[in-house]
């Protein structure tokens, strides 16, 4: 399966190009990028792992891309996410975030159903990853 | 005031103290822009005047009782009169309002007076709300969104793009079990929310229950599918309040991210239900059913710019606010202005716009506006240039109606948002070159490539009925 978390996960993966491009848009704006890694893809797993802090202070394209390379180094079977952030005044918040690797195989989730009172099901979302313990999710 | 202005009989109100042109509105007042067709042979000042008396204090003769209160605070003050070119017969009445005629945090209140008894007035011929004024004095005394444009985006862990949603149709008569799998399909596909229609309540041919037990498989399924966060708006509308609480809490519990109201509920159970949502986490989506009726024609009613403040105070985390291409009544500006007075925290006045007055909102979260009726993944480079990022996106034929399936419906409409964000943040000029940009993408998306050629060129160009007037408004192209 492919997950689809992310702003461009219908599109074909963005190429080094296409991604330099999305974070000179993002730098443009003054947003700080960052990148985030994990091996839980659940939906509800807000915290990826932070690769460094948010570049707050970076201004070219190549300096993100430069990180992003050193993480997918240290990461390959993980994925990994570029967040542009938007601290301005209402907003502070994420203001872009886009799936920048994934594994060679996702193996997607299981759904749990588990049977209530009155017809109800109880339903669990269960990533197949978390099955194998961490850091050996993808290989 | 002179002794006379206390005879018992009838004076005109602009003699009661209701037209003030001297008075300078306070920044607590709450001021109010009213389009008033005076009958023949009744002075604009008049008129103005009579609509801040019946709207305030006034009433149609004389009453000594007046003089055992502080009257001058109560009353409404009519303090200018301006006509609107080309419309000899119409004027723009300006009327302050002190913050003291207001129950704190009651739109029931404020509409009691504002709206009240003034709108069958028979010295005028037409009348219609047009904008309001609310100072940060009074916001302040709402919830405001139960959560907000930020955090429904946190909440669902999706940012950068707008959000897609379907309503699913046929919008009656589908079986709770035929109608999860419309559910299933769309959000499998690439959607981020399906809808109930609003009139999908509980009738016989599917019942409330029956119908949230099936789209909630519906929903975790997708998620399954997807690794993504989806919803479906499960309408809660019913007869009774009670009624309402049953059917948001069982949403709750099946573990529903949203659900939904109808604004025919009325204004104080949208502000019961948006109490109930904050303090609950779930979204509140309401579906502005029957704002036509008196939104719609321009020289009488409340100007639907009004309505979208009082539910930004009334607090629901999303609003029907036109889509200016679709198949329903939404001028370009006016929409525009709709959007502006929805999103953003300072809206300064303007015209072009439709907005008379600047708005605070004191950091009141923004609510997310939806545009729905007749749209299609051909548009989505005019949708994101009138409507930009935050708003939902909502392809109900256009999902549904594909012809290699609903799921296959849902992706043409990710793949060409996305292909249009990319293309936007990449420095395109995604307006003008929007039908390559589609193009393009579809060369790698059979589903947007089928999409393209169902429904490529459909639009639906009708003059609409509510422009803005007071000023020369520019032609758009």
């Amino acid at each position: 399966m492919r997950i689809t978390q992310g702003t461009f996960s219908y599109l074909p993966d963005l190429t080094d190009e296409e991604i330099a491009a999305q974070v000179a848009y993002a730098l443009g704006k003054g947003w700080p990028c960052s990148i985030e890694f994990t091996d839980d893809p659940h939906p509800r797993n807000s915290y990826w792992e932070m690769w460094g802090l948010p570049m707050f202070d970076l201004a070219d394209p190549a300096g993100v891309l430069y990180e992003l390379n050193e993480c997918r180094r240290a990461y390959p079977d993980h994925y990994i996410r570029l967040n542009a952030y938007d601290a301005g005044y209402g907003r502070q918040t994420t203001a872009l975030s886009f799936i920048v690797q994934r594994p060679a195989e996702e193996p997607g989730f299981r759904l749990d159903r588990e049977e209530t009172s009155d017809r109800r099901v109880r339903f669990r979302l269960h990533p197949y990853a978390l099955d194998r313990p961490q850091g050996d999710r993808h290989r | 005031m002179s002794a006379g202005r206390w005879a018992a009989g009838v004076i005109p109100y602009a003699e009661m103290g209701y037209w003030r042109p001297d008075y300078q509105p306070k920044d607590s007042d709450i001021l109010a822009a009213f389009r008033i067709t005076p009958q023949p042979g009744v002075p604009p000042e008049e008129a103005g005047a009579a609509v801040a008396g019946e709207s305030s204090t006034a009433t149609w003769t004389v009453v000594w009782t007046d003089r055992l209160t502080s009257y001058e605070n109560y009353q409404a003050k009519c303090y200018r009169v301006d006509p609107v070119p080309g419309q000899d017969d119409q004027f723009i009445a300006s009327i302050a309002y002190d913050l003291d005629l207001f129950e704190e945090g009651s739109i029931a209140n404020l509409t009691s007076s504002i709206i009240g008894n003034v709108f069958g007035f028979k010295a005028l011929k037409a009348l219609r709300l047009e904008d309001m004024r609310i100072p940060p004095h009074y916001v302040k005394t709402f919830q405001g969104p139960a959560h907000g444009i930020v955090m429904e985006r946190e909440y669902l862990g999706k940012f950068g793009r707008p959000l897609l949603g379907a309503t699913v149709k046929p919008k009656l008569g589908l079986s709770a079990r035929n109608y999860g799998r419309v559910v299933y399909e769309a959000l499998r596909g690439g959607l981020d929310f399906t809808k109930d229609d609003e009139n999908i309540n509980s009738q016989p041919f599917m019942r409330w229950r029956d119908r949230f037990l099936y789209c909630m498989e519906a929903v975790n399924k997708a998620q399954a599918a997807t690794g993504e966060i989806k919803g479906h708006y499960l309408n809660v509308t019913a007869g009774t309040m009670e009624a309402m609480y049953e059917r948001a809490e069982l949403a709750k519990e099946l573990g529903s991210v949203i659900v939904m109201i109808d604004l025919t509920v009325g204004y104080t159970a949208i502000q019961s239900m948006a109490r109930w949502a904050r303090a609950n986490g779930v979204l509140l989506h309401l579906h502005r059913a029957g704002h036509s009726t008196y939104t719609r024609q321009k020289n009488h009613g409340v100007s639907f710019r009004v309505i979208a403040k009082w539910m930004r105070l009334a607090g629901v985390d999303h609003i029907h606010a036109g889509t200016v291409v679709g198949k329903l009544e939404g001028d370009p500006n006016s929409v525009a202005g709709f959007y502006d007075t929805l999103r953003l925290d300072k809206i300064a006045a303007d015209p072009v716009k439709g907005l008379y007055f600047d708005q605070e909102w004191a950091s009141l979260p923004g609510c997310m506006p939806v545009a729905s009726g007749g749209i299609h993944a051909g548009q989505m480079h005019q949708l994101l240039h009138y409507l930009d990022e935050d708003v939902v996106l909502q392809f109900g034929g256009g999902t549904i109606g594909h012809p290699m399936g609903i799921a296959a419906g849902a992706t043409a409409n990710r793949v060409a948002l996305e292909a249009m964000i990319k293309a936007r943040n990449e420095g395109r000029d995604f307006l003008a070159e929007g039908p390559d940009i589609l193009r393009a993408a579809a060369k790698h998306s059979r589903e947007l490539d089928v999409a393209l050629s169902t429904w490529g060129d459909i639009t639906f160009t009708y003059e609409s009925t509510d422009t803005p007037d007071v000023v020369e408004t520019p032609v758009s192209s």
